[in-house]
């Protein structure tokens, strides 16, 4: 049948080369009301629960965050001090370095997609300047990439998709491996660990920058099981996203700034890091 | 049959396939998202067995091309999975639509399991892991609720006179 070889070209040209993504990109223009319409009894139901909140329950909020910014605030001030003297050293070393990273909020569009990947949809689009392998965090850690990216709306992909792969490192003792992507929610393994590896339930895995789509230092997950079998090569670590994946509401998409001589007044909001290269081949999606 | 020429309201058949979307993304609790039924494939099916002279293996296939944008599979899966189904759907109508309800269930079911097979087949040859047990539920769930979806829809035909 003609339109069988026709979809089955379609999803050759899809897998193998990126030429469909005007396409892709040009139809899902055309569907977005019915995205729209699909996620709006969730929304509505979050706006009406936020008209009816008591005032009371309101002035709770404030106060919680009133005093969470205090906070913030607080180690802010350590944090720049630290950052300054970093910047020092560096001067000293020689080595580049750059400050800052762009951030925005983006909200998460409560459609399903393929319920065996880990993808989501965001309200962020080509209008807001994304780039395909954009990293993507929560308020705790890693979340994923953007893979899609369409005028309205772009796709991504999570660190727990079976098909996504990130370089991380642990925290405690800087040891580097890869993290796979298990296809459940919340976990994810690290299959590349010799058995006399230097890991341990409860490890902090951050990412360490080196496949350069992620900014290093960030967290991802904890180790909650290392299994060492003595007849096996390898052991089986698992750990756990420290990102709630299956609640987010709200991801914050990263611009990691181009290393360039020291700006003076750096953009909006800033967190600490190094700008990795930013050509890359490390997901294997 | 070209009697139906003048057939008009064909947006009766467009906007059933686009309740079939919203239920297809609809956001769903956790533990139901691998029991979501293959909604869009029933509509199709029913529309192809109901109208065999004007819903095809076309529509099936614009129809499974919109379907792949809106859940981010690769291009052309669905479109594949439902151009089939139509297919099979045109071929078999004459003899499904005498069948008594209880057993045109079981052969929706295999128009199903189809869909879902080629489903794997593809993504299994674009590199992506089989996906649990669980997968295979889908079609007993829509298998399930044939019943339902076909006296919905013909009750719509006849009341909007779609012909």
């Amino acid at each position: 049948m003609v339109a069988g070889l026709l979809s089955i070209s379609l999803m050759v040209l899809d897998h193998r080369y990126n030429t469909l993504e005007s396409l892709r990109s040009a139809l899902s223009v055309v569907l977005y009301p019915v995205q729209y319409l699909a996620s709006l009894p969730a929304s509505l139901g979050e706006s009406a629960s936020d008209a009816f909140t008591s005032r009371s329950e309101l002035e709770a909020e404030r106060d919680r965050l009133h005093d969470e910014n205090l906070e913030l605030r607080g180690r802010l001030q350590k944090f720049e001090a630290l950052e300054a003297e970093n910047m020092r050293l560096r001067g000293l070393l020689d080595s580049s370095f750059k400050v800052g990273d762009r951030v925005q909020i983006a909200e998460l569009i409560a459609v399903e997609q393929d319920p065996f990947r880990q993808v989501v949809l965001i309200n962020k689009g080509k209008s807001s300047g994304l780039f395909e392998g954009q990293p993507v965090l929560d308020a705790n850690a890693v979340v994923g990439q953007v893979t899609h990216i369409n005028p309205l709306s772009a796709s991504v992909l999570l660190i727990t998709d079976a098909t996504h792969a990130l370089p991380v490192q642990v925290q405690r003792n800087g040891l580097r491996t890869i993290a796979l992507g298990t296809g459940l929610i919340n976990q994810l393994e690290l299959p590349h660990l010799p058995n006399n590896a230097d890991i341990r339930v409860g490890d902090l895995l951050t990412t360490s920058g080196l496949g350069g789509r992620f900014p290093p230092g960030y967290p991802v997950a904890q180790v909650v099981e290392v299994r060492r079998e003595p007849g096996r090569p390898f052991a089986s670590v698992i750990a756990e996203t420290s990102a709630h994946l299956d609640r987010l509401r709200e991801v914050l998409l990263v611009w990691t700034l181009q290393p360039t001589p020291v700006e003076p007044d750096a953009p909006v909001d800033e967190h600490q890091t190094e700008s990795p290269s930013p050509d890359t081949e490390e997901p294997s999606e | 049959m070209i009697a139906a020429a003048p057939p008009g309201r064909s947006y009766v058949i467009y906007l059933s396939l686009l309740v079939g979307f919203l239920l297809t993304i609809m956001p769903m609790p956790e533990w139901a998202q691998s029991y979501r039924p293959q909604w869009v494939a029933l509509i199709l099916i029913y529309w192809c067995m109901a109208l065999p002279e004007r819903v095809g293996v076309g529509v099936g296939f614009t129809t499974g091309l919109l379907l792949d944008v809106l859940s981010g599979t690769l291009l052309g899966q669905h479109a594949l999975g439902l151009s089939v189904i139509a297919f099979l759907a045109l071929k078999l109508h004459l003899r499904v639509r005498v069948m008594p309800l209880r057993q045109q269930v079981f052969s929706i079911f295999i128009l199903l399991l189809v869909e879902r097979l080629l489903a794997l087949w593809s993504t299994g040859a674009a590199g992506y892991p089989t996906p649990s047990l669980l997968y295979w539920v889908t079609p007993v769930v829509s298998m399930l609720l044939w019943p339902w979806t076909y006296l919905t829809l013909r009750n719509v035909r006849r009341r909007f006179h779609v012909n």
